[in-house]
């Protein structure tokens, strides 16, 4: 148990910098950062550079991962998934991103008043379907009901338990110079169906979420003896925050490559008719694996033998200059700095 | 994808810079005029491409940018008035006025929507008739036609509910200022593509003779942009200063005649503030008779309010080109997107949040 710092009673954020929550505490950028950095490290313990998805606890000589994470996305239903494989996918995602092999998960249903019986069973339906999938049980729950008009219908928690396999140590702090990242798949479908649905955009063909559960996945190439050093999925801000984010924590530079990063075609449409950066939009299904060198081909290889990675890709290295800051090199071959968005990207105006 | 890809050929890219490199003799500084073609240029990297003799400075082209303050917090007071719902672009959000942004209005419990077209502002009006919608009508004539049509329509329908708070502002007057500025360094323009789709090429021709500049209508894409400098450069070298067109796939000489006469049909040319820069003559939109009955300034009495910039942003001088964001000294410490001091720090369009974004702190190292 790491040690707790003395806590001040004054409020470590300077409060005239941001008197009150502002979505972007939640938007997976800077101030979001900030937030963890600032009120509940200090609050909490812990140190920033091993942030991670979840937590890895010695408990009688196991070692367990344990993560937790909520839902609140709007509209429940969306094309690819709902609210409710939503959460186990992204818990079981934390848990995986730790190496852990998911065991069970908890829910938590925050339901508004009026939400309709059988919405409920739906969700409740795709959480058991894609807990089974994942090979996750969900062993416990709690069940709150709000006000009318104090919810968005349905809100979920989870929290998920899992164990690490002897041997394994994955985090920001065994990343390597000269490590390979590798990107499971292309970018950018979860952020754009949702926003299609959520903005009542119309596109030619539906943009499906890319929600699913890469325990297997990863499970496969820690079986496989690959020298994983660190795993990071890519959620809210993107392939780029989390580079950015992992070179941070880990003090190391990133060098990649934009033109490797795969992205649908649908995908970089919409993002060019919003005005949206497709390295910053959301995912829900894929991961980036920082891997030894000499590992790299025979990651990539079983990565695109699996399902959830066929379009698996080395999109860059740990090399550079300046630690803590990822270049990328441009679709025209100029090279620029790639940086954590403050906020949410917002749609530009032309 | 179609129609992008081509536009952004690494070997192409390439061949063009050759090219440009071998037509440079002399120095010259270049200023294009739209914030998409600076994201563009400092996204790709393209000014890495250029010989050492051609500078490309960056115009007031962001509409965000240009708002000015005083604007900003009317939009703010409008948008923190019971029952109105304020409909935004989202870019604009994040523009800080004198002591907030709609971001903090809004989590003290303002409604404040992003919309994606005025359009959707004006089915808010129809569907909350016992709500006052307000649109943000920020944009330069690219964005005029959709807000004419919005207000045009809303009008038709007697939405008496629905408002606009103006803030067009058009392109040639501002480049008018700025070469007649004694602090001017533009010897060429690249145009704005866009803004010319609507409005046409006539105007710059009085320009480029008066003035004695090139003027070259370009588009967004990095070959685009590369085209219009080379173009651009072959003109500086002859001696020659005419309007040519580089984005003729999207641009004819006469342009979008339906969406101007939409845009007389509703504006009126106006004086207008532009931030840092000040007011300038002739350089706006305002609602004419009988749409001025959806004057948001008017409706809301804010009409006389009036801010003062504040001293130390220097963003007035990025936006006429005279410096570099970089050179600001608030750039990258008292001046970051997450604590912005002028608006070009905000937008995705501006030139400060394209150079920190994309080159970050380590700009201003080299820069010194």
């Amino acid at each position: 148990m790491s040690e707790r710092p003395p806590l001040s009673l004054a409020c470590p954020l300077p409060i005239t910098e941001t008197p009150q929550i502002l979505l972007a505490h939640g938007g997976g950028g800077k101030l979001m950062r900030q937030l963890i950095e600032r009120v509940f490290v200090p609050a909490f313990g812990g140190s920033p550079e091993r942030l991670h998805d979840g937590a890895v606890l010695g408990v009688n000589g196991t070692r367990v991962a344990l993560t937790t994470d909520s839902y609140v996305v709007r509209p429940w239903k969306f094309p690819g998934g709902d609210i409710g494989s939503l959460a186990v996918h992204g818990t079981v995602n934390d848990l995986a991103m730790c190496g852990a092999k998911p065991v069970a998960l908890t829910v938590g249903f925050i339901l508004e008043e009026g939400f309709p019986m059988a919405s409920l069973w739906e969700v409740v339906r795709s959480m058991r379907e894609a807990s089974a999938s994942a090979g996750v049980d969900i062993v416990t729950g709690d069940t709150k009901v709000v006000d009318r008009g104090k919810g968005d219908g349905i809100y979920l928690n989870t929290a998920g338990l899992g164990l690490v396999p002897p041997g394994v140590v994955i985090g920001p702090d065994r990343i390597r110079p000269g490590d390979v990242v590798l990107l499971s798949g292309d970018i950018g479908r979860h952020g754009i169906a949702i926003m299609a649905v959520r903005e009542g955009l119309e596109f030619e063909s539906a943009i499906e979420s890319d929600s699913a559960p890469l325990a297997g996945l990863v499970a496969a190439l820690v079986e496989a003896g690959i020298e994983v050093h660190c795993l990071r999925d890519l959620t809210r801000g993107g392939l780029a925050s989390a580079l950015v984010e992992l070179a941070q924590s880990a003090r190391v530079p990133l060098a990649v490559d934009e033109a490797a990063v795969p992205v649908r075609e649908e995908v970089r449409g919409a993002c060019e008719m919003l005005g949206l950066d497709p390295l910053y939009v959301a995912n829900e299904g894929r991961f980036v694996a920082f891997v030894a060198p000499q590992d790299a081909p025979r990651a990539a290889a079983l990565m695109r033998a699996h399902p959830l990675g066929q379009q698996a890709v080395e999109i860059g290295r740990v090399a550079g200059d300046t630690p803590g800051l990822v270049s990328l090199k441009s679709a025209i071959g100029s090279s620029r700095i790639l940086d954590m968005l403050s906020g949410e990207q917002l749609p530009r105006i032309c | 994808m179609k129609f992008i890809d081509e536009y952004r050929d690494a070997e192409a890219a390439r061949r063009y810079a050759r090219l440009i490199a071998n037509r440079t003799r002399r120095p010259w500084t270049i200023m294009e005029i739209c914030g998409g073609q600076t994201h563009a240029i400092v996204k790709f990297g393209i000014d890495e491409l250029l010989p050492p003799e051609l500078t490309l400075i960056h115009g007031p082209g962001c509409p965000v940018c240009v708002t000015p303050l005083e604007l900003i917090d009317k939009a703010l007071a409008i948008a923190a008035a019971p029952g109105v719902i304020f409909c935004s672009f989202g870019d604009m959000l994040r523009v800080p006025g004198s002591r907030e942004d709609l971001f903090a209005v809004k989590a003290r419990g303002g409604d404040v929507r992003v919309v994606y077209s005025p359009m959707d502002a004006v089915a808010l009006a129809a569907a909350h008739p016992d709500r006052e919608v307000v649109f943000f009508a920020v944009g330069f004539e690219t964005t005029a036609p959709a807000t004419a049509m919005a207000v045009y329509q809303a009008h038709r329908a007697t939405l008496q509910n629905f408002f606009l708070l103006v803030s067009h502002v058009l392109v040639p007057p501002a480049m008018e200022a700025i070469l007649s500025s004694p602090m001017n360094r533009v010897q060429g323009f690249l145009a704005a593509g866009h803004v010319c789709t609507i409005m046409g090429t006539a105007e710059y021709g009085p320009l480029a003779a008066r003035y004695r500049v090139p003027i070259v209508v370009t588009g967004f894409e990095p070959l685009d942009i590369l085209q219009g400098v080379y173009l651009c450069v072959r003109q500086l070298e002859e001696g020659r200063a005419e309007v040519e067109n580089q984005y003729a796939r999207a641009v004819r000489r006469a342009g979008n005649r339906p969406a101007q006469a939409l845009i007389r049909e509703v504006f009126t040319v106006v004086d207008r503030k532009w931030r840092g820069v000040g007011s300038i003559p002739a350089s706006g939109l305002g609602l004419r008779p009988p749409y001025d009955a959806h004057d948001a300034e008017r409706r809301f009495g804010v009409a006389d309010r009036h801010t003062e910039e504040p001293a130390e942003c220097e963003s007035g001088l990025v936006l006429q080109g005279v410096k570099k964001p970089t050179e600001c000294p608030a750039f990258g410490t008292r001046c970051t997107p997450e604590r912005p001091m002028g608006a070009t720090m905000v937008s995705s369009e501006g030139a400060c949040a394209a150079y920190y974004r994309y080159r970050g702190v380590a700009a201003k190292v080299e820069a010194r």
